[in-house]
């Protein structure tokens, strides 16, 4: 065996979990900038003009999107490539794993339960999401993705956001479990308390989600007569 | 360890049953099985018995195979959470039958084999013979690098290091923490909690001369460290309460160093 070799499974391990750690963290990063809808409408304009650069180039670049996009998606292979190997690879693994998650009725088993379910779900639902953003990045603004959301998205959007929100937290929480010796003999007390914060920011994330999705909808319902509107900003951009 | 049902005389059990019942009956829902006869079928089988003050599990088997099913295996030994012998699945979650009180629970009481261990019959698990697999696999033992001379004192040890290595030396090798744990059930190979903490507790020995370089070939997969999840179901079931998650995220990270050092 070559050195290399040996040290596959070690690497593997760890970029696993920096996979999923930067995704979970992005996610957070992305559905606060997203629900700057909830602030305004002008404020969620400036938040899309930045990510096209426009404070930075005094001028947009939708293009800068695709690129991040991209990065995401390829992110997420990585990871999904990365998780697979931990998916139940046989019906005699995977009855044996439910059978096990009935009989114990044990919190963080049941957990990892529905990480593989809601990673399996963002599988095919997160590139539905990511290839409309890649190929449309001038798309992003706040009557642009209004419409998109009221007349064909919103559906997607809602079981994304609880797939990403639960997946990423349960990651996360276990992400800790994995990696930090917990103090304490045994750590109870603190498990206890990091699922607790664990369940909390999924509850919050949701909720912010659900606002979210909520303000879109019905700006996309007060906008639906207009197709093809633009906001039109308080602030001069030269496209 | 586990080798047949006999375990301990229920005259053992005797002791409990003069003090007068609680009023309550329970109804143990028991797996009979035994692979050796062709014509016996896997099933549960329900047998009430009067609870006493202070019963245990082991009692209540005792008092049921001495008064209803003398064919009823399973085992015991020390009856003190010492020998690790009496790991089952009770209502669904591996323990000590000798430390589990029938007060503790309601009247219906599930008893099972532990799982991914071989059947012997009944309640009684071969969980010795997957033990001595692991060990083999895992070599945990300090591997002899020089001829010991028994004539000479042994090196002292700090107070505090034997302290730490006595810690986990206090597994008993009941295998629930393999019967609790997802990852084991779904592969065999895996070495578990007890595998992962015996490789934690030889790795604090200072007569254990291998570097983790050494550890690494024997537990840098995904059959030793990397296939662990942290699902906590061994930490939550180990009857001694050892700190599993502790030394898994411990000896996880040290691999993980020895891993990438590895490459250079
Ligand atoms: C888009 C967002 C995603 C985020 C935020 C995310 C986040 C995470 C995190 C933080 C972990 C813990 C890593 C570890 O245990 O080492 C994890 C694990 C996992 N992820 Fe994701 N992930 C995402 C997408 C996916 C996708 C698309 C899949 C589908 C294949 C997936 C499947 C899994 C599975 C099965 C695990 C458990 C792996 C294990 O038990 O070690 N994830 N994810
Ligand atoms: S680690 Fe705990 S549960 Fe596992 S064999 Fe040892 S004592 Fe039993
Ligand atoms: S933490 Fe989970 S996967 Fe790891 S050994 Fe314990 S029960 Fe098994
Ligand atoms: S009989 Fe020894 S641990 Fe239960």
């Amino acid at each position: 065996m070559t050195l290399s070799a040996r040290a596959l499974p070690a690497r593997l391990d760890a970029l696993q979990s920096v996979s999923g750690l930067l995704l979970a963290l992005f996610m957070w990063a992305h559905m606060l900038l997203v629900s700057s809808i909830l602030i305004s409408e002008e404020a969620m304009y400036r938040v899309a003009r930045m990510f096209e650069g426009y404070y930075l180039f005094g001028r947009a670049h939708p293009w800068l999107v695709s690129v991040v996009v991209a990065l995401v998606l390829l992110l997420m292979m990585l990871h999904a490539a990365l998780a697979l190997r931990k998916f139940p690879h046989s019906a005699g693994q995977y009855g044996a794993f439910r059978v096990h998650q009935r009989r114990m009725r044990h919190g963080d088993t049941t957990l990892w339960w529905w990480q593989v379910a809601t990673g399996f779900l963002l599988f095919f639902l997160a590139p539905m999401h990511l290839f409309g953003m890649f190929s449309q990045p001038d798309q992003i603004g706040p009557y642009a993705s209004a419409a998109r959301v009221y007349h064909t998205h919103w559906p997607l959007y809602l079981v994304l956001l609880f797939a990403v929100e639960l997946h990423g937290a349960i990651g996360l929480y276990r992400l800790a479990l994995k990696w930090v010796v917990l103090p304490g003999r045994p750590p109870q007390q603190l498990r206890h308390r990091l699922n607790l914060l664990k369940w909390g920011l999924s509850v919050f994330f949701i909720t912010l989600g659900l606002c979210t999705l909520l303000a879109y909808f019905r700006l996309g319902e007060q906008i639906s007569d207009r197709p093809g509107l633009r906001y039109p900003p308080a602030i001069e951009v030269n496209p | 360890m586990s080798e047949d049902g006999a375990g301990v005389p229920s005259a053992v059990a005797a002791g409990s049953q003069d003090q007068g019942g609680t009023g309550r009956t329970l109804y143990l829902e028991i797996f009979r099985y035994n692979p050796a006869d062709p014509d016996s079928e896997p099933q549960f089988r329900t047998y009430p018995l009067e609870e006493t003050p202070g019963m245990t599990l082991f009692i209540a088997l005792n008092l049921i195979r001495e008064e209803q099913e003398p064919g009823l295996q399973f085992d015991f030994v020390c009856r003190a959470g010492i020998c690790g012998s009496c790991g089952m699945l009770i209502n669904g979650r591996p323990g000590l039958a000798c430390r589990t009180l029938t007060a503790s629970m309601e009247p219906r009481i599930r008893l099972a084999p532990l799982p991914v261990f071989e059947l012997i019959g009944d309640l009684s698990v071969n969980t010795g013979k997957w033990m001595r697999g692991m060990s083999e696999r895992l070599q945990t033992w300090v591997p002899a690098t020089v001829d010991a001379d028994i004539d000479s004192i042994e090196a002292p040890m700090e107070p505090e290091l034997a302290e730490q290595i006595y810690e986990l030396e206090r597994c008993i090798e009941c295998g629930c923490c393999i019967a609790g744990c997802g990852t084991a059930i779904m592969h065999e190979r895996f070495a578990g909690a007890v595998g992962l903490n015996k490789v934690a507790r030889f790795r604090l020995d200072p007569r254990d001369t291998r570097s983790d370089g050494n550890y690494y070939e024997l537990i840098g997969d995904d059959d030793g460290i990397f296939g662990c999840m942290s699902l906590m179901g061994c930490q939550d079931v180990c009857p001694k309460s050892l700190p599993l998650q502790t030394q898994l995220a411990y000896l996880r990270r040290k691999m993980l160093r020895a891993g990438l050092i590895a490459t250079g």
